[in-house]
């Protein structure tokens, strides 16, 4: 049988947290996922290795906004080395699971959030 | 908070006279109609008067009807049953299928496995607005094709494909044409005889009708191989027991849906152009399948840079019930084949909505969701990567 989505992930799609740009982003993330089509793209700001702030626009069907939201409530406030280790099952559980199929959704945000902090990273080489 | 269901090409509510039909099926005239006794003599009659009214909507004659469990599995016994049948026939002749790249899985994956078992099938492209071609068609016949199996019209974005010369082709050529129906009956006219069609699915739950219910409407002549093997009835085509509540319901249903189809096609072709008129007001929203070839309660649109799976969730969260066909929302990840089969990317699959209407439906409904749509997807694009304006 399909599993439904939980009321946490309904709670995270129809009120997400964290949407939007930030214009002077210290590190931008996109991703696009290969398997369905979504499109992620999260954005940092971060002082002394800590992530002040972070925002996201997703492309994407429930799970990948729901996904989007939780991480990056998650981020906030970490370390940089911190948040890198947050995996997509961190990302699901969060959100009380996902449906099987929509598993491959929080490997997105988990990637897209990598990706920022790469981005912040490269450019702030000492 | 108010329902309003807008998905009737999934299924349909069962019609109130439909039910009172069916409902004596159950516990009076419980007989099996193959009993010699009296109880079983009444459900016999009552399958063979809902034998005529099912192939009067086809314009068939009864003695032409099998009754199946649905859409699906007509259509399985349609073309294997004229596969396995002519292969016995024809020998290594006879292994040629024709079929479009649009069809329903009940057609699409049986032919994939027609493949696997050594026979050839030509899945014919489709134009952007889902035709197929009939110069190709004539063209792809070749001297070892014995099936054309092209649907009726497209449950997804509702193209009526040209039954009238695919069937007259056919005929020309001396192939069988089977055509799955399930979207079209109750909603096109059909007369089996002036389309030439040979074989012809329909489905009950599309109709105002029970679930699992169906027919395969074969024409008299034409001869086919069982797949449910038992007990032997409709001719050895198809045993099990009857479905005696289930075929009442579907004869009363066609019965219904030949009294009302003129009013119908009138009443859902006003809200479904109501629907387009106003939801293409949206900006950077698409019509998806023909303008005119369309079933008259099918509305199927995409809206730029975001996701169907999305937006229907959004549009439940408002209590309204719609479909779509993005590769989120489908069970193997991938973009509807029809969508990507009338050349959209798939991206522009990817924020595909369809609303089916029915005879419930109201001018109201369609009023809210119009009033509610443009805000749905404007917030959904205010979140996606893809929309910067
Ligand atoms: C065009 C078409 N063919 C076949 C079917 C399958 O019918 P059923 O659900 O009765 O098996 C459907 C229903 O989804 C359909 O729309
Ligand atoms: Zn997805």
């Amino acid at each position: 049988m399909d599993e439904q989505y939980t009321e946490m992930v309904k709670d995270h799609f129809f009120n997400p947290r964290n949407v939007g740009e930030i214009k002077d982003a210290d590190g931008v993330g996109t991703v696009g996922n290969p398997i369905c089509g979504d499109v992620m793209t999260i954005y940092i700001k971060v002082k002394d290795e800590i992530i002040i702030d972070i925002k996201f626009k997703t492309f994407g069907c429930a799970a990948a906004i729901a996904t989007s939201s939780i991480l990056t409530g998650m981020a906030k406030g970490k370390m940089l080395d911190e948040a890198l280790k947050i995996t997509r099952d961190d990302v699901a559980n969060e959100l009380g699971g996902l449906p099987a199929i929509k598993l491959h959704c929080s490997n997105l945000a988990a990637d897209a959030l990598r990706e920022a902090i790469k981005d912040y990273r490269k450019k702030n080489k000492r | 908070m108010e329902r309003i269901y807008m998905d009737y090409g999934a299924s349909t509510p069962v019609d109130k006279e439909v039910i009172e039909e069916m409902m004596p099926y159950f516990d009076k005239f419980y007989g099996n109609p193959s009993s010699i006794h009296s109880f079983g003599r009444e459900a016999f009659d009552a399958v063979e008067e809902s034998r005529k009214k099912i192939a009067d909507i086809i314009c068939a004659n009864e003695d032409e009807m099998v009754f199946t469990s649905g859409g699906t599995e007509s259509d399985n016994l349609a073309i294997k049953g004229i596969a396995f049948r002519n292969k016995k026939k024809r020998g290594s002749k006879g292994t040629h299928i024709i079929t479009s790249a649009i069809e329903h899985p009940g057609v699409l994956t049986t032919c994939k496995y027609m493949e696997k078992i050594g026979f050839n099938v030509k899945y014919l492209p489709v134009d952007k607005h889902g035709l197929i071609d009939i110069k190709e068609l004539e063209d792809a016949i070749s001297k070892d094709t014995f099936l054309i199996t092209i649907m009726f019209a497209n449950n997804e974005i509702g193209t009526i494909e040209p039954m009238e010369k695919i069937g007259k082709i056919a005929k020309e050529h001396d192939v069988i044409f089977h055509t799955d129906a399930v979207q079209a009956v109750g909603k096109v006219p059909i007369d089996v005889n002036k389309l030439n069609i040979d074989l012809l699915a329909l489905s009950s739950h599309k109709i105002y009708g029970p679930k699992g219910a169906g027919a395969l409407y074969v024409r008299n002549g034409v001869k086919l191989q069982t797949i449910v093997h038992g007990g032997g009835l409709e001719k050895g085509l198809r045993s099990s027991t009857y479905n005696t509540p289930g075929v009442v319901g579907l004869g009363k249903a066609c019965e219904l849906g030949k009294i009302r189809i003129k009013k119908d096609m009138v009443y859902l072709k006003n809200l479904r152009d109501m629907l387009i008129k106003d939801i293409l007001k949206i900006e950077e929203s698409y019509l998806n399948g023909h303008p005119e070839k369309r079933l008259v309660n099918n509305a199927h649109f995409r809206f730029t840079a975001i996701e169907g799976e999305s937006l229907n969730l959004m549009l439940d969260g408002k209590g309204i019930a719609a479909a779509t066909g993005s590769a989120c929302s489908s069970k193997k990840l991938q973009a509807s084949h029809v969508l990507l089969a009338i050349g959209l990317k798939p991206e522009e699959a990817h924020g595909s909505l369809r609303l089916t209407l029915g005879r419930m439906n109201t001018k109201e409904d369609v009023e809210y969701v119009v009033e509610v749509l443009p805000e749905i997807v404007q917030n959904l694009r205010n979140m996606s990567p893809l929309w910067n304006r």
